[in-house]
């Protein structure tokens, strides 16, 4: 496999700007014109500035940044249905960018499929219709398209609903619609805009839930947006941080909470709970040769706040923490794990209150 | 100066001028009458064809094909009883020849109102260029009496069903087009934008989305086409349309009050059946949302 066809997604110096001449202005912004000053002197929206990132396959990418941060709009240049003003984004060592309406289309059939915030289901057809839109557009025979409709129908467990309406559906019903119908379409690119957004929170948590199970098997590329912290943090591999249309941090969830790239992204994950987000193997010290190695262990990709209550029940203050091959990863002692659970500019403040 | 008096052109350039028009509209007809008669006689045609199977097959027969034509739009036996009765009366009473000659004028006013008027609405909604010439077109369609464009229409095509039907047509035309551009326009724009994100072409996009989802609009279009035929059945007696509006012309001019009611309650019972079924169908095309199975 050579770094052509890698499945990954490479996004290079993309830039959007919204307006009528927004080509006029590309040097400008590149020569450091900001959003607010084009906004004024050209009334030109500054979208995306400069996004580089590498979605890698079979991986959960979050995006994730306020309203208005610019992630629908870069989500949307994946598949084209924004094209950008400068900068590439390349599939498989295409340039979707540059691709004709025919090129296009082929590769929405084909390779990247949607789930939508409003759902943005077709409303005047049934669930089982509406989960054999892809496939009917790609020329499937009816009776496969409906095979494979039935198929995804019941993984997302609206089974026994083929023949509602969406409108006869709750929200999370409709939104598991919308999953089987991008599902259906056996891509290997997922694109969920804030697919869960509108949702109640408990429906919600379900979703993340059914979503997860789902990727377990799928190993598909996914994207998904949201505005809403913890969602980032239960789903993503990597999560990207977006503000007002510039990246501001890309990494894992540790990478993100315990190393924020910057004041913003400190700020955001100020109020996480850090001991449900963090595995032990990320604050575990490494065994030195001659150290004697507690008894009790714990898995390496357990949470803090667990690993926590467990050792306190047990009345232990190490642990020895093992990964699944059951390879030695470190070792852990309570009051580590009490530093890592508490954020340090918290500890910072309140020094001070003590002072 | 005088102030009072508009300054206007000569009288004799005016009748100049009027001459010329004439003249030339005069040479186009001669010209082109014949030809344009002949793209036309399939219509003529076709309309003599349904008016001779409505008149001369058995009554018993017609009646019961539409009623079934109405059940299977309406699925609504109230709407078929009360139609069943309305014939039955107008039979008993005289008027069925008269009217089977107008449901098949009206039918065929609304199937070329139909074939035509769609495929411009979805051009007018599709660029802004066609709405910006086609929109000012209907507007003057809707406004201008229709005696004024029954006289070009005469010239051409002399008195007769086809100058009826094409003075029909461009009077009952514009609602099927002004609710199908409507209707494609208010598809919602977010799932046009999973249509596209599916990887749909124009043509799938229109099948598939606009067109079903605008098909309750355009029904309402296609009603209002009924009823704006059934109104110009009398104007079009007028040059020799037969049918219900030719009993109510002559009332007119010897002054057969009863006459005149009869055929006039004849085209409102017509005109009720027709909106009735029409809009019956309508609301079943938007089944869907309803929010109860
Ligand atoms: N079609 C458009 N025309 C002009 N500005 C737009 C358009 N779409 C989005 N924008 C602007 O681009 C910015 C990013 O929008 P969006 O990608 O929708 O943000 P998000 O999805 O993060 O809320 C916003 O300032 C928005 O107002
Ligand atoms: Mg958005």
């Amino acid at each position: 496999m050579n770094a052509n066809d890698s499945h990954d997604i490479e996004i290079r110096h993309l830039y959007k700007i919204f307006g009528s001449e927004s080509r006029n202005y590309i040097k400008s912004v590149k020569d450091g014109m900001t959003k607010a000053e084009l906004n004024d002197l050209h009334n030109h929206v500054l979208a995306l500035h400069d996004i580089n990132l590498t979605i890698p396959r079979g991986r959960i990418t979050v995006i994730m940044g306020l309203s208005g941060s610019g992630k629908s709009t870069l989500v949307r240049h994946l598949n084209g249905l924004i094209r950008p003003t400068a900068g590439e984004v390349l599939f498989d060592g295409k340039d979707v960018a540059t691709m004709s309406p025919a090129q296009l289309r082929e590769f929405r059939r084909m390779k990247i499929a949607m789930v939508f915030q409003k759902f943005a289901l077709l409303p005047h057809r049934t669930v089982l219709q509406n989960a054999a839109y892809g496939p009917s557009l790609r020329g499937v025979s009816a009776s496969e398209a409906e095979r494979l409709a039935r198929h995804w129908i019941d993984r997302v467990g609206l089974a026994g609903y083929e023949d509602y309406y969406p409108r006869q559906l709750s929200g999370g019903m409709q939104q598991r619609v919308g999953l089987a119908r991008a599902l259906a379409n056996d891509a290997e690119i997922l694109l969920m805009d804030e697919a869960f957004s509108a949702l109640d929170p408990l429906i919600r948590v379900d979703m993340q839930s059914i979503l997860l199970e789902l990727q377990q098997e799928l190993q598909k590329t996914i994207v998904f947006i949201t505005h809403d912290l913890d969602e980032a943090l239960r789903l993503g591999d990597q999560i990207a941080i977006l503000r007002d249309g510039a990246m501001q941090q890309v990494g894992s969830r540790e990478d993100i909470v315990l190393r924020p790239a910057n004041s913003y992204v400190a700020d955001f994950v100020r109020e996480v709970n850090r001991g449900r987000i963090l595995e032990v193997r990320s604050v575990a010290t490494p065994v030195a040769a001659n150290d004697d190695l507690p008894d009790f262990e714990v898995k390496a990709r357990s949470k803090l706040d667990v690993v926590a209550r467990r050792m306190t029940s047990e009345g232990v203050a190490r642990a020895l923490v093992r990964d699944r091959q059951g390879t030695v990863v470190g070792t852990i002692d309570l009051p580590a794990i009490l530093d890592a659970m508490v954020n340090p500019a918290d500890a910072a403040s309140d020094a001070e209150d003590a002072a | 100066m005088d102030l009072i008096s508009f300054p206007e052109m000569s009288r004799g350039s005016l009748r100049a001028m009027r001459q010329t028009i004439d003249g030339a509209f005069r040479d186009f007809t001669r010209a082109w009458g014949e030809t344009l008669e002949a793209i036309f006689s399939p219509l003529q045609s076709l309309l003599t064809f349904l008016e001779n199977l409505l008149i001369h097959s058995p009554w018993i027969l017609v009646l019961a094909a539409i009623s079934l034509g109405i059940w299977l739009l309406s699925r609504s036996w109230r709407i078929v009883v009360g139609a069943v009765v309305a014939l039955v009366a107008i039979g008993y009473f005289g008027m069925w020849e008269d009217t089977m000659r107008t449901i098949a004028m009206v039918a065929v006013c609304t199937l070329i109102a139909v074939v035509v008027g769609i495929p411009i609405g979805i051009l007018m909604a599709q660029s802004k260029r066609t709405n910006a010439v086609v929109t000012p077109v209907l507007d003057m369609m809707q406004t201008m009496p229709s005696f004024v464009y029954l006289i070009p229409v005469v010239m051409i095509f002399g008195l007769g069903k086809v100058p009826g039907v094409i003075a029909v047509v461009i009077y009952a035309i514009p609602p099927v087009i002004r609710l199908t551009n409507l209707g494609i326009r208010q598809v919602a724009p977010d799932v046009l934008e999973a249509a596209d994100a599916f990887g749909s072409s124009d043509w799938q996009k229109l099948r598939d989305v606009q067109l079903p989802l605008a098909l309750p609009t355009i029904m309402a279009g296609v009603n209002q086409t009924i009823m704006m035929s059934l109104a110009m059945v009398v104007v079009a007696s007028m040059i020799g349309v037969r049918g219900l509006g030719q009993p109510v012309l002559q009332a007119i001019n010897q002054q057969y009050f009863t006459m005149g009611v009869m055929n006039g309650l004849a085209i409102v019972a017509i005109a009720i059946i027709m909106d009735r079924t029409t809009q019956a169908y309508g609301h079943r095309l938007q089944k869907h949302s309803e929010v109860r199975k």
